[in-house]
This record gives C-alpha cells, sequence and structure tokens, in this order.
C-alpha cells in the first residue's frame, strides 16, 4: 500500500470512476505488447524495486535518485482525471501522485531548460514488447517547462488508493489530464531539461499524425480518427470530447496566440 | 446424389456434408464472439472487439474463398469449387456485421460523422469501397444470376481480388504501429494471385468443365 495519509485535490473531477478492473486490464503499453490485454498479462516480469530515475541536462542537481529519495518530500495525493485516448476511448482514473512541477522545483532547472524529455525503461528482458521494434526504444516523451510546472501535471505512483499496477506504468509515471493518453509517459528512468523541443516516439514514428502538443482537441482530427466524441469505457453511447478533455479554463492560457490546428 | 455416392465411393465426405461442415465452420467465429460477450470475456471496449474480429473473419474468409481455386488446380480436389460460393457468401455476411457494427454501435447512424469518416479517412473510404464491390457479387451470386450475366458474371466476379486487397490496405493503414498481421494477409494474397497466375487454368477439357459446372 501506499505511504502516509492521501489527500483529496481541487482538481479532482467527480465523474463516476471507470472500475479497476477496466483501468487495469484495457492498456496501451506497447513496451509489454500492441495487444490491450496484453500489458495484463505480461507486465508482471517488470522488476519496480529497486528502481532509479536519471536526471540530466540543463539543471543544477542531475543525478541518478533512488525512487524513494524522489517521493520522500512530496506529499501524496488523490487526483482524479478524465483519460482521453488518442483512439477514441476514455476513463475517469483516481491517481495517486504529487505535482511534477514540485520536483522540479527540487531539481533546480537552469534559464535554458525549455522543455523536459522523459524516458521509460528499455529492457526487453522485461518488457517482452520492446523484442520487436515496433516503436523507436525507449519510449520518449516531453513537455515545454510551463507544462511540465502546471499544478494538473502530476507524477503519478498508484491508482484507486494502491499501488501502481505494472501495467499502468509502475513504480512512476506521468499524468497530463489534457493531452492524449500517449503524452502520459510509464516506468520513467529518465527526466532530461532540455533547450531544444524533443522528439517523442510517436512523433518519430508517424509525424503527421502525432505532433509535439497532443492536446485534446475535438476540433483536430487524427487522420485515423474522428476527435469529435470518444466512448467512455463501460458506456454504449458516445459523448462529445470536451476542448483540451474538459481542462480548458485551467490551461487555454498555455497555448494563447498558437494556431492549434498547426501545433497539434 | 451422384455426387453424394461418387464421394462415398471414393471414401470421401458427401457433398451435402461438405456443405453443411463448412457452414458450420463459418459461424464457428460469430460463435466464438457471442460466447465470449455472454461469458464476460470480452474487453473494457465490446465494441472494439466486436469491430475487430468481424473484420478480421471478413478478411480472413475473403483470403480463404480466393484460395479455393489455386487448391482445386494443385490437388484436383472438386470439393473447394463446390464450397466456394457458399465461402463467399460468408465473407460478405462478416462484412456485413462488421459494418453494421461500424454504423450503429460506432456512429448511431449519425451521417454527417459516416460522411465525414468516409471522406476523410482513407482507411474508411477504402473499407467502404470494399463493400460497395462485394455487394454485387454477393446479390448475383444465386444461379439464376449467373445464367442472366453469362459471361459477363466471371467478369463480375474477379472483383474479388481487388475487394480483397482493398481489405488487406484497410487494415494496414487502420494499425497504429505493429503491421506485422496486415502484412501476413497481403503476403497472403500475393501468393494467391501468382498462384493464380502460374498454375495453369485447365490441363484438360474435362477440368474445365469441371470449373464451369460448380461455378
Amino acid at each position: 500500500s501506499l505511504p502516509g495519509d492521501i489527500a483529496r485535490s481541487r482538481f479532482s473531477t467527480d465523474e463516476d470512476l471507470t472500475p479497476y478492473d477496466d483501468v487495469t486490464t484495457y492498456n496501451n503499453f506497447y513496451e509489454f505488447g500492441t495487444g490491450k490485454g496484453d500489458p495484463a498479462e505480461n507486465a508482471h516480469r517488470l522488476q519496480t524495486d529497486p528502481w532509479s530515475v536519471t536526471v540530466e541536462g540543463e539543471c543544477a542537481r542531475p543525478g541518478t535518485y533512488a525512487l524513494e529519495d524522489i517521493l520522500k518530500p512530496h506529499a501524496l495525493e488523490e487526483r482524479i482525471y478524465r483519460l482521453r485516448c488518442v483512439e477514441g476511448w476514455s476513463m475517469v482514473i483516481p491517481w495517486v501522485g504529487f505535482p511534477l512541477g514540485d520536483l522540479i522545483k527540487r531539481l533546480e532547472p537552469t534559464n535554458n531548460a525549455k522543455y523536459v524529455e522523459f524516458q521509460t525503461l528499455h529492457d526487453p528482458e522485461q518488457m517482452p514488447g520492446q523484442r520487436r521494434r515496433i516503436l523507436d526504444w525507449p519510449y520518449v516523451e516531453g513537455l515545454r517547462m510551463d507544462e511540465a510546472m502546471h499544478p494538473l501535471t502530476i507524477l503519478a505512483v498508484g491508482l484507486y488508493g494502491k499501488v501502481m499496477p505494472n501495467q499502468n506504468g509502475a513504480p512512476i509515471r506521468l499524468v497530463v489530464p489534457w493531452k492524449y493518453g500517449y503524452k502520459s509517459i510509464k516506468s520513467i528512468v529518465k527526466i532530461r531539461f532540455k533547450e531544444q523541443q524533443p522528439v517523442s516516439s510517436w512523433m518519430k514514428a508517424a509525424s503527421k499524425e502525432y505532433g509535439f502538443y497532443s492536446n485534446v482537441n475535438p476540433n483536430v482530427d487524427h487522420p485515423r480518427w474522428s476527435q469529435a466524441r470518444e466512448r467512455r469505457i463501460g458506456e454504449f453511447l458516445k459523448r462529445p470530447t470536451l476542448m483540451f478533455n474538459g481542462y480548458e479554463e485551467e490551461v487555454a492560457g498555455l497555448y494563447r496566440g498558437m494556431d492549434l490546428r498547426e501545433h497539434f | 446424389m451422384v455426387a453424394a455416392a461418387e464421394a462415398s465411393a471414393r471414401g470421401g465426405i458427401p457433398a451435402v456434408w461438405q456443405r453443411v461442415i463448412t457452414f458450420l465452420l463459418c459461424l464457428l467465429p460469430l460463435a466464438w464472439l457471442v460466447l465470449r460477450a455472454l461469458t464476460d470475456q470480452l474487453s473494457a471496449n465490446p465494441i472494439e472487439d466486436i469491430t475487430d474480429a468481424t473484420g478480421t473473419w471478413t478478411l480472413r474468409l475473403v483470403l480463404i474463398t480466393l484460395a479455393m481455386t489455386p487448391l482445386r488446380r494443385l490437388t484436383g480436389w472438386k470439393w473447394p469449387l463446390r464450397l466456394r460460393r457458399m465461402l463467399g457468401l460468408f465473407v460478405f455476411f462478416y462484412a456485413s456485421l462488421h459494418l453494421m457494427t461500424y454504423l450503429w454501435f460506432d456512429q448511431f447512424f449519425l451521417w454527417s460523422e459516416i460522411l465525414a469518416d468516409i471522406v476523410e479517412r482513407p482507411f474508411i473510404t477504402l473499407g467502404m469501397t470494399a463493400y460497395a464491390l462485394l455487394l454485387p457479387l454477393a446479390l448475383t451470386s444465386n444461379q439464376a444470376s449467373q445464367r442472366w450475366l453469362r459471361r459477363g458474371w466471371k467478369r463480375l466476379h474477379r472483383l474479388v481480388y481487388p475487394i480483397a486487397l482493398l481489405g488487406v490496405i484497410h487494415y494496414y493503414w487502420l494499425v497504429k504501429a505493429d503491421v506485422r498481421e496486415p502484412l501476413l494477409y497481403g503476403a497472403v494474397w500475393l501468393v494467391l494471385m501468382g498462384l493464380r497466375l502460374h498454375l495453369p487454368a485447365s490441363t484438360s477439357r474435362m477440368n474445365r468443365q469441371d470449373e464451369k459446372k460448380s461455378l
């Protein structure tokens, strides 16, 4: 179980939660296979203890940190967020975590740090999906610094009050609720502060389909899927997709003046 | 009767049983899907599972149908051609289930969305085209149409080759990253086309007549 009291958050939605079984058996985590059920089946191979995270690049405190040392100063809170997958389905998940911004402050990025890049573990022994080059492993994602510092952006270590299941990105993953799910990188082993915009794995795989920002936007279609509506897992009828996944009030300011069709 | 007697004389399965067995085998994927649904074995997104299963089996069945003529030519067996029509109709059956799942459960007959999908999403454009081409084949699969269309019938039904290819590409364009399965189907299609071109249409006049009779 998770240490300490888990505080509630004003950022939580009061929408109905997606059942635990659905959250933990229907996953996109290609490191364990491309089928939705593959992660739940294969992720037991992943060793999450001990775990360390390497911090590199434009910051005053680079180094390799044990996970416990990363977590120690932070009080955990519950964040009930909508999760919108680019494939047109969505869930409501009670994550447990802490703001990424709090960790970034401790790492003291320099003025050159304009972006944060993350990497998932690369170990085909533990992650059998990596034995084939579905993507250019390791999985890479990135955020602009203001996105990373935004209070909605968290590092999650659990869900439903429990330790994060491996298939959901144990032991520590990103959750950025106003972006498509693939931005919320799982099983993080590296954080790098950069001056240049990172190139994510999906941008490398198909740059016309996946942009750097990947904000949930019902007005900008993906070539394979209309993004106007979504199916909430457990529901039959589709519901309209909300701008920035319903977090418009909180995050629209980050993108003021930007053409979101161009910066998709 | 004659065929059955002939088959049993050679120790084979009578034609009528060949049809019954094929019919039941072709229903197995649907039965399996229904069983999974009833026993709660589908994923958290059952509509996706239904779409996947019906689409995959449409593709597999169209390739199996295409394999019948080369199989006949390679082996000399007669049953592949006898079963071809039923197999083809099952292709249409699964394609229809696939399309209905999309129109009904995925789009709820929201025609503006469906039209936008057809125009903007190439994989849907292809899927719809394939179905539109399949429709006349299903409608003319009876013997009356065969007589009525004469030579044109055979030409019309050669459409099944491009239809199968459209199906393969439809699947290839849909997949996000792991394209092994659509590529496998594409390879099977190529092999079947190659066999068709390289195996002589008939080695004897008798063979040719067999093929005609059992169309």
